[in-house]
């Protein structure tokens, strides 16, 4: 039987018919959905981890102890990560130990589009690489029997037309329940797991010797095949850029790759010397473009095939086509339509999202405001238009320090979500504090990780198994650290809250404003919508300066759609007039 | 078995992404080989959300190629527009009258097309145009939010099939308490 997944739902799959039994992760477009459905199978533990780097270090833990194991995440998370991919490249994991990282070439949801094949090759550990969902669930179980196998962590990569497409996959048998009977002792070798000097220099012949081991095993693997056509174009590709490179190239002789790292030499030069043209199809760097050039076989790439942005059949048939590889169609080279100016419709806070609250008052006041990543960095775009960085989870503190520490005139704050500030904000929050700054930080904390979804994190009370647990308390986190000036405010209390902002302002001691109050897309909060009175409203446009979208300016006054509006009366406070009123008290 | 590729195009929110999940399945227990692909993260947010559905005896790519699309949805007036370069002469185009004005709009900075520049531009390309009051008829079932399930019915009475297999796969995919009424709007989308 067949059954439509997702590459996330089929990973997730994947590894509980692979027997792993424990997944740690921190959510990240485009990979959060694995976690999310592994979790519902039986027998496993799984859990959100504060960031990247712990979760792999658990994951780390949780192999050596000899169970297998999932660590999940997106592409930059595992920058974050990088410092255990290192040293657990070096100790090997002992159990299987798969670390799923997801790419966003394109970047759909991300501040870059690296590509991390790169850290395969840096870290030497292998890499496979799925091209649909059915090879998703396969090669989870494939990355766990050469992790055994060679003792080494596994990266499956996937980008995410991978994560986020759906394909058949075929439904297994469930795996069979094994009854635990006593707990396994922990195998104790500090000689292989302690990486002090001495230990890590006997462990790198360990990791290149692995590596020309694993290079041999490229060469026979089924997970590199050799798809023979007519012997004039010959396309090494992998991943999603395979899918796309079927549809343009019906004929050609294609080598897929499945493992991107080590790649296979012989088999690339047989494959080299069956076609009269070799063309490598690769989103992003030239990867394996590169590898094959260092072999001294004549190949084109990134010559043809762009290395900014995601690939799509028509990208790759543009170029193609560009090339003189193919004929161009006249159907799909048709002429284009006639322009038509369409508006575009960029991501905006939802409607009675509580950080527009925050941020149409730091744009009162005028404040230079750096920023973090989550729902709040749409603060930056137009009308609010009040976040002037935004770099990665965490910077905002750490680069708000560095402002205030270069000396400039501006009034400033930084700005960071809660499950940010749990990712990679305390340490900077501590910096802030030992080196005598004098930074306001403004925590945006809503109780839940809202821009991949609402995942759970330490704040929230729950588990990602919904078990009931404690609930951090940042305020007292920050007191208990040393901060004396800490206060918490409502987002919706536009007064009070300014107010909050200017003496936070003035005050010349680090602070921290906790502008607390839960997602309201989360829990679904909602009010009456407030109304509009036509004879008092002038049209000033004043409450538009919200980028709330219920709101619209009509030909003599503003129009309120009741059927996106949430009720939160935030246009009530800001209009000049009075004329827009809400009835609060009916909530 | 004819290749047969559907895009379907609307406003986060709008519940595009049930409506692809429905017609891939739907492809599925057909008997094709059927994929699908969509960007999320950001389609909470009142941003454009795209879908792409593929049907045929083998599919590699789960992308529509530009100029390829049999059928394009469009579950808002503007989005259905931003989707003509991936029409061709024989493409068939059913649009959901409906209007959600993106911020531009609502901050009076730019106007939002009329139905006849948007019906003009779409029929550059495009074969045939169907509008559709899903929305409102939706609403008069009582849950605006079934205007996909409205739109589908339209679908099915150009792509055809066994009935039962698209009105199975609602029974799956919808909420419980909600299938009889979206049995209904489908039925209604039918016989537009």
């Amino acid at each position: 039987m067949k059954k439509l997944m997702s590459g996330n739902e089929a990973i997730a799959y994947g590894a509980y018919l692979s027997g792993v039994k424990v997944g740690s992760a921190y959510p990240g477009t485009p990979s959060t959905e694995i976690m999310e459905n592994f979790v519902k199978y039986p027998g496993v533990y799984t859990e959100w981890a504060p960031n990247e780097k712990v979760a792999l270090d658990v994951g780390v833990g949780s192999a050596y102890a000899g169970t297998r194991t999932m660590v999940t995440m997106k592409h930059v998370g595992l920058n974050v990560a990088a410092d255990p991919l290192f040293y657990v490249s070096y100790t090997g994991s002992n159990g299987g130990l798969v670390i799923i990282n997801a790419d966003d070439p394109g970047m759909h949801s991300s501040q870059n589009e690296q590509d991390n094949r790169n850290y395969a090759k840096f870290a030497k550990v292998p890499m496979l690489e799925p091209a649909d969902s059915e090879e998703a669930k396969q090669y989870v179980g494939v990355a766990l029997e050469i992790s055994e196998t060679y003792d080494t962590p596994v990266i499956l990569r996937t980008t995410t037309r991978i994560s986020h497409s759906k394909s058949a996959v075929e439904v297994e048998p469930a795996p069979p329940v094994v009854e635990k009977t006593a707990l396994p002792a922990y195998q104790r070798n500090p000689g292989k797991y302690v990486m002090v000097p001495a230990n890590a220099r006997r462990r790198h012949p360990v990791v290149e010797e692995r590596q020309n081991r694993l290079t041999q095993y490229a060469e026979n693997s089924p997970l590199n095949r050799i798809e023979p056509g007519d012997d004039g174009i010959g396309i090494i590709t992998a991943g999603i850029a395979y899918q796309y490179a079927r549809e343009v190239f019906p004929t050609a002789s294609f080598l897929k790759l499945g493992l991107v790292h080590p790649l296979p030499d012989q088999l690339i030069r047989d494959f080299a010397g069956q076609v009269r043209e070799l063309i490598v199809i690769e989103e992003l760097e030239p990867f394996i473009e590169e590898h094959v050039k260092l072999m001294g076989i004549p190949v084109r790439g990134k010559e043809i095939f762009p290395i900014i942005d995601e690939f799509s059949p028509q990208v790759v048939r543009e170029c193609a086509i560009a090339a003189g590889l193919i004929e161009a169609d006249p159907v799909l080279s048709d002429t284009p339509a006639t322009q038509l100016d369409l508006p575009v419709r960029p991501p905006m806070l939802c409607p009675g999202c509580g950080h527009r609250g925050v941020f149409y008052t730091l744009k009162q006041l005028d404040v230079l405001v750096l920023g973090d990543i989550g729902c709040y960095t749409l603060g930056a775009g137009p009308p609010l238009a009040a976040m002037h960085t935004t770099g990665c989870m965490g910077a905002g503190i750490g680069v708000a320090h560095g402002i205030d520490k270069a000396g400039v005139s501006d009034r400033y704050v930084a700005v960071i979500g809660d499950s940010t500030f749990f990712h990679s904000g305390i340490n900077p929050l501590i910096n802030v504090l030992y080196n005598q700054g004098t930074t306001t930080t403004i925590l945006l904390d809503n109780r839940v990780t809202a821009m991949t979804g609402h995942q759970m994190h330490p704040g929230s009370g729950r588990t990602l198994q919904n078990k009931e647990t404690i609930e951090v308390n940042v305020s007292a986190l920050a007191r208990g650290i040393g901060y004396e000036k800490v206060d918490e405010v409502s987002p919706y209390d536009l007064e009070k809250l300014s107010a909050v902002i200017e003496d936070h302002l003035e005050s010349k001691i680090p602070s921290l404003i906790v502008v607390k109050h839960p997602c309201v897309l989360y829990t679904r909060e909602r009010h009456p919508v407030p109304v509009v009175d036509p004879d008092t409203c002038i049209n000033c446009g004043t409450c538009l300066d919200l980028g709330c979208s219920p709101l619209t300016q009509e030909e003599d006054n503003i129009s309120i759609n009741p059927m996106l509006c949430n009720g939160c009366g935030m246009c009530a406070q800001v209009c000049p007039t009075g004329a827009i009123q809400t009835d609060q008290t009916s909530s | 078995m004819k290749k047969i590729d559907f895009l379907m195009a609307g406003v986060g929110g709008q519940g595009t992404i049930l409506a692809s999940d429905i017609l891939v399945e739907v492809g599925l227990q057909m008997g094709y080989d059927a994929k699908k692909s969509e960007v999320h993260g950001m389609s909470q947010r009142g941003g454009t959300v795209e879908s792409h559905v593929r049907w045929g005896e083998k599919v590699y790519s789960p992308v529509v190629e530009k100029g390829q699309a049999d059928y394009l949805i469009g579950f808002e007036m503007l989005e259905a527009a931003r989707w003509t370069s991936y029409l061709n002469s024989t493409s068939a185009v059913i649009v959901n009258r409906f209007r959600i004005p993106p911020p531009a709009v609502n901050l009076g900075q730019k106007a939002y097309p009329s139905e006849q520049e948007l019906e003009d531009y779409i029929n550059t390309r495009a074969g045939q145009l169907q509008w559709v009051e899903g929305t409102a008829i939706a609403k008069d079932l009582g849950n605006p939010a079934m205007a996909g399930v409205v739109l589908l019915g339209a679908l099915f009475a150009r792509v055809g099939g066994t009935e039962s297999a698209w009105l199975n796969v609602i029974e799956q995919l919808v909420p419980q308490k909600f299938v009889e009424l979206n049995k209904q709007a489908f039925k209604k989308g039918q016989e537009l």
